[in-house]
């Protein structure tokens, strides 16, 4: 029998000192959402990256182009499946810019309201999710529980958990219910003791730290180049908000605070989330205390908003409106406008174009996700291998807005 | 929401400056297409202007103009709070000769924006340093949001296989009836 322990400086094996492929996804049990990432590797390091997406993409804007206005908003729901309420807001805001409607004021409390409960659940899951694909798992069913919690007041409202559907041109499908404020109050301090409870079982872990911290830099104006908005670009130290540079609905009339970061690391864009959530709390105790009990929820035109279903059913007036809203859809004035709100992971723009019929002519989506994914190529190349999975969850990529 | 951007766009590039409004309070210029690098260059280094942040690049489709296509840039200063739309029209009635330079050398965001818009749309950015589908597949055929390409083709990567070939009688059940749904989910099977 041969000896085992061969000469090793004798024999041919080498290793090879060609740089690997790797290829990390499209299904990869360490990141969330389907993206393919073609790695080429130096040991472990990384020496170049190709991110490879559009795997979700189910054609939404060329899906808009065929149904009414009306039938968007199951589309823009889609969008970012975390955070549902701000893309319906976001598009019936731009609907309302180019037809120049004002919603009346318990509406806008109420999409506020609703709209700051979405962050809260998209930062959640973002924050979680990472913490789960760097090995803690605890914090990640913390997180998740709360995130429950705002799912049971979106299901009390809206009848549905995820896809709610819930915003109209001009208004919302249904007024607040009448406990709706009294849940809120309930459950926001409950949501607060479970964020309190998981982030003091990462802050103080040394692991945690070490894989976040200078991970994944990225400098101000590469930031805003790649078109970068959001807690991504704001852990940067760019203080641009949407809610306070260019305010929609009534955020001009609350009082809240933009956080931002210092280094623009992995750990700021943690943190960046984290104080969101308790800025968007402020947010929601202010507007609970400001929405109307009572008063009309939808604005009062015939020409967009669909008529009560009693009345409906016993004149003639209301049951033609309705039946021409429904089949051909409320007309929109021709022109074209882009209307941006800030999503939860940034500016969520709607690039409208009507050539006055009741069907968009074009309607385009300005992901955030998207820009934000175009930069990871950037921020893994040079780092480790290991440092995908951080950098990666805390971008916050999601499939259905990144790949339309 | 100002003027100045407009008037500034004006003054440097005078004729290259086919039409501007403000509708709905966006400022919009269109440009002709010689003029799109130079437009965004003086857009980018101007420091009364200073458009650092990329905002958003897309394409309309307008069948019946002529150019066909609108390509519409969207952009905003963080240090000075002002937007522009900046448009290009281009190509001809069969969408040939839709080109316009690429902008990646300004903004680095640029470069999967205009990627999206040549797989979408079909536009081709000269100088770009990467243009493939970013979207679709590579295999794919055509550009999917241009009016004329139909909303109900499908083209899988691997052949559907015919009743001979799969050797047993494959039923497919319509999702609609031919005169339910949608218009675009009338599919006629079984022809």
């Amino acid at each position: 029998m041969e000896p085992l322990d061969l000469q090793l400086d004798e024999g041919e094996l080498e290793l090879p000192s060609d740089p690997v492929h790797l290829n990390m996804g499209p299904s990869h049990p360490a990141m969330h959402g389907t993206v393919r990432i073609v790695l080429e590797l130096s040991g472990e390091t990384i020496t170049k990256a190709d991110v490879q997406i559009g795997y979700l993409h189910r054609g939404f804007e060329k899906m808009c182009e065929r149904g009414t206005w009306t039938q968007v908003f199951p589309y823009v729901d889609r969008l970012n499946y975390v955070s549902p309420m701000l893309c319906n807001v976001g598009y019936a805001l731009a609907v309302e810019k180019l037809c120049g409607l004002e919603v009346p004021e318990r509406c806008q409390w109420y999409r506020m309201i609703l709209g700051e409960l979405s962050r809260i659940s998209d930062h959640l899951t973002c924050n979680g999710a990472m913490a789960m694909e760097l090995g803690a798992f605890t914090p990640f069913l913390w997180f998740i529980k709360a995130r429950e919690m705002i799912w049971d007041i979106m299901e009390e409202e809206t009848g549905a958990r995820l896809t709610h559907s819930f915003g109209r041109i001009g208004g919302m499908a249904k007024p607040p219910t009448p406990d709706f404020k009294d849940l809120v109050r309930t459950t926001i301090p409950r949501i607060l003791g479970l964020v309190e409870e998981g982030e003091a079982m990462l802050l103080k872990n040394r692991i945690f730290l070490d894989r976040l911290e200078n991970v994944g830099r990225i400098s101000q104006g590469d930031a805003l180049a790649l078109g970068w908005t959001g807690p991504c670009l704001r852990s940067t130290g760019v203080a641009y908000d949407i809610r306070k540079a260019h305010p929609y609905l009534k955020y001009d009339e609350v009082d809240f605070d933009v956080p931002v970061g210092t280094k623009g690391d992995t750990l700021d864009r943690f943190l960046v989330r984290l104080g969101e959530i308790r800025n968007a709390v402020k947010i929601i105790e202010q507007s609970l205390e400001r929405m109307p009990d009572t008063g009309p929820v939808n604005v009062d035109d015939p020409r967009f908003v669909l008529p009560e279903k009693q009345a409906v059913y016993t004149t003639i007036e209301a049951t033609i409106q309705h039946f021409k809203l429904v089949m051909e859809g409320a007309k929109v004035p021709k022109g074209e406008v882009y209307s941006y709100t800030e999503g939860g992971n940034g500016e969520l723009g709607f690039y409208l174009v009507s050539d006055g019929s009741g069907t968009p002519h074009r309607v385009r989506i300005r992901p955030p996700s998207f820009a934000l994914t175009a930069g990871l190529g950037q921020l893994i190349t040079g780092r480790m291998l290991s440092d995908v999975v951080p950098v990666f969850g805390s971008i916050n990529m999601i499939g259905g807005e990144c790949d339309h | 929401m100002s003027q100045l951007v407009l008037d500034k766009l004006k003054a440097a590039l005078g004729d290259a400056v086919l039409e501007t409004h403000s509708e709905f309070g966006d400022d919009t210029a269109v440009v002709a297409p010689e003029a799109w690098h130079r437009a965004c260059e003086l857009l980018r280094r101007d420091p009364a202007l200073d458009f650092q942040l990329f905002v958003d690049l897309c394409a309309v489709d307008y069948p019946d103009r002529l150019p066909r296509f609108e390509v519409v840039l969207h952009l905003y200063s963080v240090s000075r709070g002002h937007r522009i739309r900046l448009k290009a029209r281009v190509g001809d009635e069969d969408g040939d000769g839709a080109e316009l330079a690429s902008v990646t050398d300004l903004w680095i965001g640029a470069n999967w924006f205009e990627r999206e818009t040549f797989d979408m749309m079909g536009i081709v950015f000269k100088g770009h340093p990467d243009l493939r589908r970013i979207l679709m597949y590579p295999e794919f055929v055509g550009h999917p949001l241009r009016k004329d390409y139909p909303a109900q083709r499908t083209q899988p990567l691997v052949e559907y296989r015919t009743e001979a070939e799969a050797g047993l009688t494959i039923d497919k059940v319509a999702p609609f009836g031919a005169d339910e749904g949608m218009a675009f989910g009338r599919k006629v099977w079984g022809e």
